[in-house]
């Protein structure tokens, strides 16, 4: 097996394991009380303007808005990463057929994998801080997914005749 | 020595074994296919006869909270809370049907083509495989019934049995999935010999077309997603809290016209984000789809021309969709009813390839009963 497809296919198992277990432990944990949160913070906004206190609604949607920016960026990370893990894994077992050679393939192998490590990484530390640190990462991450497939989608094109396994 | 007559011979008993009657790669390409055709076809349907409906109803339990607030009634806002929160139930549920009958499908497809890597004997990957088939049927069926069935005569005070039986069919999924991860490390760290897999080995033309196609869309998709997050992400978010504080704000004002506005853009602000997320994930889904059934196109028993023809018809649809959708703020309906063709020509590709794999193991079994009855023949001549 070449060191291309080892890093899509081993990398790719890992980051679909990464991405269930950590959405097990968020099923089981966290997302409940999250949605608990977000209802009843939305429901406390509008239960205290129909009581006209207008403080007490501002401080329930700010903690709406809290609660889901945090909610959505949680799903997002654990759907991203299994998501880019199927994705590796089916590129692994077609990886014979880019037409590149093996030092290329290995790149862009590489760059696939830490990518998509990187990327819901990132979106994952912006629900602990709101810097620039984390959204860096999350850029860097994708741009890092977006120039690999390009060179794949490349490579599969290229491909016109069968190649040695 | 071997000759090549009988080393052919060998490779293709050895093809025939791989997609035997009944026999593990078989049933999970062909329930593989299967599932995301239903899935899809539910999606449909889900889409056309409930997603709408249900939006509205969401909508205006909306209204009904921001009215009661207005009213002053604050046991009202909760009770309209409440039905939000059943609506919103009812339509999760139906995501989670749809959404889980293709992503099985799609599993079932990556099992398949892994199967020659899989040192387990024959009967235990068919065993496995209709364990995996049993458990993604069930788990959908269970979540589609979760909101018509509740804690009816249930033996749990929070879980009804609709929820445990889809619970079931998912370790059942799980443990399948678990036996042919086992299978594939004995392969890995036994003996270490390469596994020669027609299948696999097999380039025609049509599926370097979907392999390329798909990850085009892929990336496409990944693209989409990527200037969504730096456009339009954080506008949105912010957008989402704004609306909602000036609604709340015109209930604790009695401003019923600043309710009907708030109202009025908060369902276009969730049609934009609807539509974005629609696009991002049906792009990157049809792609992977598209790169799956190109590793299959072996056992797609139609003319060349054909396969070439549905693999267009399948990238073609998958294009239009996501791209329909996007149009469907500025278009309406118009661009609705282009996004609906896109998904009907990837149905239409999907079956068209689901039959011509059915073709297929027709002709195997019909080469395979006419050596038997040969066999029996010459047999009987003695």
């Amino acid at each position: 097996m070449t060191s291309g497809k080892k890093i899509l296919l081993l990398g790719g198992i890992a980051l679909a394991v990464l991405g269930m277990t950590y959405g097990l432990w968020y099923a089981v944990f966290a997302e409940h009380q999250a949605l608990d949160g977000i209802g009843a913070s939305l429901s406390g906004a509008f239960s205290a303007a129909a009581n006209r206190d207008a403080a007490a609604s501002e401080k329930s949607l700010l903690q709406y808005r809290e609660a889901k920016y945090a909610y959505d960026r949680q799903v997002d990370v654990h759907g991203h990463w299994i998501g880019l893990g199927m994705l590796l894994i089916v590129l692994a077992i077609g990886f014979d057929r880019v037409a590149l050679s093996e030092k290329s393939k290995a790149f862009l192998a590489t760059a696939l994998f830490l990518g998509a490590l990187l990327f819901p990484l990132g979106v994952l530390m912006q629900t602990a801080s709101h810097g620039a640190l984390p959204k860096a990462v999350a850029i860097g991450g994708s741009a890092l997914v977006m120039i690999s497939l390009a060179g794949m989608t490349l490579g599969f094109a290229l491909n016109q005749a069968p190649a040695e396994d | 020595m071997a000759t090549l007559e009988s080393l052919t011979s060998q490779a293709g008993e050895k093809e025939e074994s791989l997609f035997a009657p009944m026999g593990a790669r078989r049933l999970l390409v062909l329930t593989g296919i299967g599932m995301i055709l239903v899935g899809m076809l539910f999606g449909d349907i889900f889409a056309v006869f409930v997603l709408h409906q249900n939006a509205a109803r969401v909508g205006n339990s909306l209204a009904a909270a921001a009215n009661a607030a207005l009213a002053g009634d604050a046991s009202a806002v909760g009770a309209n809370f409440q039905k939000t929160g059943e609506f919103l139930e009812n339509r999760g549920t139906k995501v989670d049907t749809h959404v889980h009958l293709i992503g099985f499908g799609y599993l079932a497809l990556m099992l398949a083509i892994v199967q020659p890597w899989v040192a387990l004997s024959e009967a235990a990957k068919r065993r496995l495989a209709w364990l995996f088939l049993s458990g993604g049927i069930l788990l959908p069926v269970g979540v589609f019934l979760i909101h018509y069935v509740g804690l009816a005569r249930s033996p749990l005070a929070a879980i009804g049995w609709a929820s445990i039986f889809a619970d079931a069919g998912g370790l059942m999924v799980l443990l399948a999935v678990i036996g042919y991860l086992a299978g594939l490390v004995k392969k890995f760290r036994g003996s270490g010999t390469s596994v020669q897999d027609a299948l696999l080995r097999d380039r025609d033309a049509t599926g370097r077309m979907l392999l390329a196609g798909g990850l085009m869309l892929v990336l496409l998709g990944f693209a989409h997603g990527a200037y969504y997050a730096q456009a339009d992400l954080y506008r949105h978010e912010a957008a989402d809290y704004n609306i909602l504080s000036q609604m709340s704000s015109s209930a604790a004002a009695k401003s019923s016209a600043g309710i009907n506005q708030a109202l009025g853009d908060y369902g276009q602000l969730q049609g934009e984000k609807a539509v974005n997320i629609a696009a991002h994930a049906h792009s990157i889904e049809f792609g992977l789809l598209a790169m799956l059934v190109g590793f299959f196109q072996p056992y797609v028993s139609l003319r060349e021309a054909w396969k070439r023809r549905w693999a267009i018809v399948m990238i073609i649809g998958s294009a239009l969709l996501p791209a329909c959708v996007l149009l469907e703020l500025r278009f309406g309906l118009l661009a609705g009813g282009f996004a609906d063709t896109g998904g009907l020509l990837v149905i239409l590709a999907l079956l068209a390839m689901w039959i011509g794999v059915l073709r297929y193991t027709g002709s195997l079994d019909a080469a395979a009963l006419t050596a038997i009855r040969l066999g029996a023949t010459q047999g009987g001549a003695q």
